[in-house]
């Protein structure tokens, strides 16, 4: 029991988080052209609203909640020392969970169902979806069963997650912790090392730098106006423009 | 002023014979490939005709290209705040029905069905879900106004015709049509790489052309929508989107195109222009009614020598320059005027133009008595008496363009966003050359009639004559003037030499696998 208690709370984390690394950063250097969303809105368009748009902007909104959680957590609790404020929190990342749980039915049964989209399927799509459903039912369990949740995520779970960066693993809390919530810690670390293996890449990559790039981009191979100069050093790299 | 060069293109619409050629020699080369079969980044359509994908040209559906909303331009379908608004699911992408399910027949059956009472058959399959399917329809399933009903008539520039102006068009006596052959304009004011959010849509600075990165396209497929030519294709096997190249490789070894090379018409044209980069945005806000002459108002004179010196200091080769005052496609949009762009008013700035058909809309029918030449026949001679003759006469000087087949609003709505004087100066200035080069061999017209109507155009005999040359007998290096890339150093515009010494190779070594 310690043996599988430690692995899955110390080594799972740790392999997870290195995997993650070195795999993403591998294939984002020198498999580029295999990172994409991999849409298939244009073999099919109208279901994939249903499941996208929903399943989308659930999992972004709780993404962005686990990880203030995680980084400040004491803006969690001082929200939450408010009840009114505690149940709008809670209440909206119910919400906001449900949706998420709805369009990932939505895009499995999709996935499994339509013959075009059949074709553009591997069975790592349906790892991926499958965790990620487990996870969110998990999740909402979590909300229903453990309240609240977000405030003892970010007065006790945060602190193992942090023990775990500081590479000083201290695992005491997790395991007295229900069944259920340990479930859902492990589903995190399954996601986080499906990810160099998945098409979750296209979320590490997700365009923010659209909204401060102008909108044309011009290349030139060279920038001859630099080469041409008198005043430019030549070294046997010529300058270049991006 | 801040002068680029730029790769353009003239197609003359009046010598295309709708062979497709074109659309088969890019085929060949680029598209032959699972993801892409659907993909003709040159095809060929019939107008009228809804074209492919369906009904493009109608923004209304596809949200393409750039509005005019109180004097600045924003674009209609995509742009930072609609695009990530809307990245998880694009309302406006056309699917794969919009454009057709590509198929393939099951010719192994054909030789391989063993011995039976009935003829085996080569059945229809997807090439996607390798399933049999009804097809549906083809790249080309108008051509020749195959399917009028269901095609022709529901032509999105029909729109501003009257309902009579319709009837007349497709009446069967009356009924006429040209090709239009379309790749991608490679625009300068290119609404693809302005909606691409990961920045993966370029154009090159040296010669314009548009490109998308194939390592950093993440198919948020926003380029599809923005592109109002939908000339950016989604490749749904590979997970990116592709469009037409322009061959560049070709290009930088001085090749033409291949569509151009193969073309049977000798439609194509290709040549450099210089331009203003600075007054792109200012040419692509105008309003409605100057959008030509403001998008072909930077397009600038390569003998000038400001213009001269600015490409310098840019960069820009001699021989580019050189190429620039050679070009045909210079003289056909800027010296002559007689090339228009398609859909000034998607605002793109297209670097595409065309010379708009004279003959479908100019040619009529005019009753005749056949019953004399009738009887000079043999009696074996098959003769049908149908007393009409196809007029090409040139009685009326330019009575026939008022009277023609096809409304000049119609060419309006396709080339100068429904200015009917710029084209119908255009049909008389391709009319006058005509009636010129008549006047001299033929020797049925007068002189005076010839020298009115080159007044009334104000065309001079020597610019007929080049005209005259550049359309009918122009060789291939008058066609197509590309210059040097400098064989010497066009590996080191990629790499440089000394980097990739002792190593494999220069360029893309990723193999194009998708992704999991
Ligand atoms: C803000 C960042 C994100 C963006 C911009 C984004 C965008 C997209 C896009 C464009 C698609 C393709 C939809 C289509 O078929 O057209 C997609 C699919 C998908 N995304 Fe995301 N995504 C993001 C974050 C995430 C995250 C955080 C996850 C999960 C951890 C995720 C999981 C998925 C999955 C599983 C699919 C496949 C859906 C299907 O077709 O079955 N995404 N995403
Ligand atoms: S025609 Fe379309 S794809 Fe080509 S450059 Fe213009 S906007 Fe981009
Ligand atoms: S090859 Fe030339 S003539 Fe033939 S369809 Fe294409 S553009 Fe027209």
């Amino acid at each position: 029991m310690n043996i599988l208690n430690t692995f899955l709370f110390v080594i799972l984390p740790y392999l997870a988080l290195v995997i993650f690394l070195i795999g993403t950063i591998y294939r984002y250097r020198y498999v580029k052209f295999q990172i994409s969303s991999l849409s298939s809105e244009f073999l099919e368009g109208k279901k994939l609203f249903w499941g996208s748009v929903p399943f989308h902007w659930g999992i972004v909104f709780l993404f962005f909640g686990h990880l203030i959680a995680f980084l400040i957590p004491q803006s969690v609790l001082i929200w939450n020392s408010h009840p009114v404020r505690l149940l709008v929190l809670e209440v909206a990342a119910f919400a906001f969970g449900l949706s998420m749980l709805v369009g990932l039915i939505n895009l499995i049964f999709r996935r499994s169902t339509n013959d075009r989209i059949r074709v553009v399927s591997t069975w790592m799509d349906y790892v991926v979806e499958g965790l990620l459903v487990a996870q969110v039912i998990l999740g909402l369990w979590v909300a229903i069963e453990y309240r609240w949740g977000s405030s003892w995520f970010a007065s006790s779970l945060t602190p193992y997650l942090w023990s775990i960066f500081l590479l000083e693993p201290k695992i005491d809390v997790v395991l007295a912790m229900p069944l259920v919530i340990q479930l859902h810690i492990i589903g995190a670390y399954l996601i986080v090392l499906s990810f160099p293996f998945s098409r979750l890449m296209h979320a590490l990559v997700a365009p923010v730098d659209y909204i401060w790039r102008p909108y044309q981009r011009v290349i030139w191979n060279w920038n001859k106006e630099k080469v041409r100069s008198t005043a430019t050093k030549w070294t046997i790299h010529r300058p270049k423009n991006t | 002023m801040d002068v680029r060069s730029q790769m353009s293109m003239v197609f003359h619409l009046d010598k295309c014979i709708g062979c497709h050629t074109c659309s088969i020699a890019c085929k060949n080369i680029w598209t032959d490939r699972k993801g892409a079969e659907y993909m003709w980044w040159n095809n060929v359509e019939t107008k009228p005709g809804t074209g492919y994908p369906s009904k493009w040209e109608d923004q209304d559906i596809y949200k393409g290209g750039w509005e005019n909303k109180n004097g600045d331009i924003s674009l209609k379908g995509a742009g930072k705040l609609r695009g990530l608004m809307n990245i998880f699911h694009n309302p406006h992408l056309p699917v794969i029905d919009d454009y057709y399910e590509p198929f393939t027949y099951k010719y192994l059956d054909l030789i391989e069905s063993p011995a039976r009472d009935d003829q085996p058959t080569a059945r229809p399959v997807s090439l996607i879900t390798g399933k049999p399917i009804d097809i549906k329809s083809g790249p080309n399933w108008d051509d020749d106004l195959s399917g009028t009903p269901d095609y022709a008539r529901k032509d999105p520039n029909l729109q501003n015709l009257s309902p009579a102006e319709q009837e007349a068009m497709f009446q069967l006596e009356r009924m006429a049509f040209f090709y239009l052959p379309r790749i991608c304009n490679h625009c300068l004011n290119p609404a693809c790489v302005a909606s691409c959010p990961s920045g993966a849509i370029y154009k090159r600075g040296e010669d314009g052309i548009v490109l998308i990165n194939q390592e950093v396209c993440r198919a948020w497929r926003m380029c599809v929508t923005a592109c109002p030519y939908k000339k950016s294709y989604f490749n749904w096997s590979s997970g990116k989107s592709e469009k037409c190249i322009l061959c560049y490789p070709r290009i930088e070894a001085g090749l033409a195109p291949a569509c151009m090379h193969s073309c049977v018409g000798r439609i194509r044209y290709l040549g450099v222009v210089l331009y203003d980069a600075d007054r792109i945005h200012e040419a692509a806000s105008a309003d409605e009614s100057d959008l030509v002459d403001s998008q072909l108002d930077i397009i600038m004179d390569p003998f000038d020598p400001e213009v001269i010196a600015s490409a310098k200091k840019n960069g820009i080769a001699d021989s580019t320059i050189k190429a620039a005052q050679d070009s045909p496609t210079y003289k056909f949009v800027k010296v002559w005027g007689l090339a228009l762009p398609l859909h000034p008013e998607f605002r793109t700035l297209p670097m595409l133009f065309y010379v708009p058909p004279l003959l479908p809309v100019m040619a009529s029918l005019k009753e005749v008595d056949n019953k004399a030449q009738a009887e000079k026949m043999d009696p074996m001679a098959k003769n049908w008496n149908d007393s009409w003759l196809y007029d090409t006469s040139t009685e009326e000087l330019w009575g026939t363009i008022e009277r023609a087949r096809f409304p000049l609003k119609y060419l309006a709505s396709l080339f100068t966003a429904g200015d009917e004087e710029k084209v119908k100066h255009v049909l008389k200035k391709l009319m006058a050359v005509r009636i010129y080069r008549r006047g001299k061999t033929v020797g049925d017209i007068d002189e005076e009639k010839v020298n009115k109507v080159m007044h009334d155009t104000g065309l001079t005999p020597e610019e007929a004559e080049q005209i005259y040359y550049l359309t009918a007998l122009a060789k291939f290096d008058d066609r197509f003037v590309i210059p040097a890339s400098h064989r010497e150093q066009s590996i080191e515009m990629l790499d440089f030499t000394g980097d990739a010494k002792g190593t494999t190779g220069f360029g893309f070594k990723e193999s194009p696998v998708r992704g999991a």
